[in-house]
């Protein structure tokens, strides 16, 4: 139940005055509801649970989480994956 | 998948691990509270990447598994009822309450529904206007401002065939009741980081400090749990107690606040009972008096339950850390994921149905 992935907003639209979203994850597309993030925009992450979003996901804090762990030796490449993703989905 | 497989990366958490390792210099017990993560540390493995010594204590937060069985029993005497839908997530289905399960009750003719959302459950009263729609309304704080939102959303649509049975248990409080256990082995504490997306960790200080305990804020992904032992590792071995943020791309010091306001509104304190462990002071939600309307125990009369325990099973240690599940005789004997005994047989988050599907079937498989 508390197993949730980030889904990537693809559209914003009103429900009876309920604020609600088309999110994908990873090609599923669900409606999640919204009203919990009200400033969230189409192309933000969010984590989503039983269908509301419940949390943005920063960016430049998940790149910074990336950098620590390379500081530790460990992953360069890792940057570098995220920054070829990122590249991937701004050019789509 | 962004924000995914750059934090499942084998070879990292290889090399996290190897980190770990060199920092550490004496045996540690970490309880992760969250059963997700339980279920993540099992299926990726993490438990047998850790140096020898540094032992993961599988804590209570799995909804599935806490639900007092008192609540699973009223759930199938309600779900009974001629003219109830009863709407409930798919993983309650098979939980054993005294006797059946709602999957039981379901093919007995009762008209049970699987939804994702409760959100799906007002629809259904919607389109059911002579139908009473209850919704079995369980979860820690990450997904009560769901259930919230859905019965604030009753309300305002005046939807009179909608309720709850709410059985919503909160995460501090059972923190401090397993640090305060006779012979509790805890000595520091992942704490669980969908929960601190809604709830912030502002709260957490002070207990970190009374108990001397670190806790640091983790996410679900193997490397998240890595960086989280990691730091949690660094505090014991420099003496330390303190409160970290190691999911710093989801979760923020002060939580949703939106998600906040709304369960404040709709739910109140309560003194809870969790399943195996017992009553916890104050370790509950139900809904506030604004919303007793909508409360299905005040509206159908489920009063005179008697429960009944399967005497083997002991998933109340497994919950509190005092064994693991292959330590109990009916592990994968009597009690399997398809004929569970225990809620933690049920549940992809609880330890019990983790260990079996994992194949840690005993002491040398860690
Ligand atoms: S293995 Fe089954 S019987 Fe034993 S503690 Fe776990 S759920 Fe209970």
């Amino acid at each position: 139940m508390c197993l949730a992935v980030p889904g990537r907003v693809e559209r914003i639209y009103d429900a009876d005055g309920t604020p609600m979203g088309k999110l994908n994850f990873g090609g599923v597309v669900k409606d999640v509801c919204l009203a919990y993030l009200p400033d969230i925009g189409v192309g933000d992450y969010a984590i989503v649970h039983v269908g509301f979003a419940i949390s943005q996901i920063d960016e430049r804090s998940a790149l910074e989480t990336l950098r620590t762990f390379a500081e530790l030796g460990i992953l360069q490449e890792g940057l570098d994956e995220l920054r070829e993703k990122q590249d991937e989905s701004a050019e789509s | 998948m962004k924000y995914l497989s750059e934090f499942r990366d084998g070879r990292r958490a290889r090399m996290l691990a190897a980190e770990i390792g060199r920092i550490v210099t004496r045996p540690w017990s970490i309880m992760e509270v969250c059963g997700g993560q339980t279920h993540s540390i099992i299926r990726n493995g993490i438990d047998q990447l850790l140096p020898n010594g540094v032992e993961m204590i599988h804590g209570p937060g799995c909804p599935v598994c806490v639900t007092p069985l008192e609540v699973i029993d009223k759930a199938l005497a309600i779900a009974a009822l001629r003219n109830v839908i009863f709407c409930s997530f798919g993983d309650m289905l098979r939980v054993p309450g005294s006797r059946d399960d709602l999957f039981k009750v379901k093919g007995a003719g009762a008209d049970v529904r699987v939804v994702y959302s409760p959100l799906d459950a007002l629809k259904i009263a919607r389109d059911n206007p002579a139908r009473e729609v209850v919704f079995l309304a369980i979860g820690f704080e990450t997904t009560a401002p769901a259930n919230a939102m859905a019965v604030k959303l009753a309300k305002q649509q005046s939807l009179e065939n909608f309720s709850m049975l709410v059985s919503h248990v909160l995460v501090p409080p059972a923190i401090e009741a397993i640090m305060n256990a006779p012979g509790n082995r805890v000595q520091a504490f992942l704490a669980a980081g969908h929960v601190c997306c809604v709830t912030g960790y502002a709260s957490y200080p002070s207990i970190a400090s009374r108990y001397r305990v670190p806790i640091v804020v983790t996410g679900f992904e193997p490397l998240d749990i890595l960086e989280g032992i990691r730091r949690v590792v660094r505090q014991l071995e420099l003496g330390e107690a303190r409160v970290e943020n190691a999911y710093e791309r989801v979760v923020t010091e002060a939580g949703n606040v939106a998600a906040q306001k709304v369960l404040r509104e709709v739910f109140a304190e309560t003194d809870r009972t969790w399943r195996g462990i017992g009553t916890i002071p104050r370790s509950g939600w139900r809904l506030s008096d604004a919303y007793l309307d909508f409360d299905a125990e005040h509206r159908f009369d489920v009063a005179d339950i008697t429960t009944h325990e399967s005497p083997l099973c002991r998933s109340g240690d497994v919950l509190k850390g005092a064994i693991k599940p292959h330590d109990c005789a009916a592990f994968g004997k009597e009690c399997t994921p398809r004929s569970p005994l225990g809620a933690t047989m049920v549940s992809s988050e609880g330890a019990c149905a983790a260990y079996f599907n994992y194949g840690r079937f005993s002491r040398s498989e860690r």
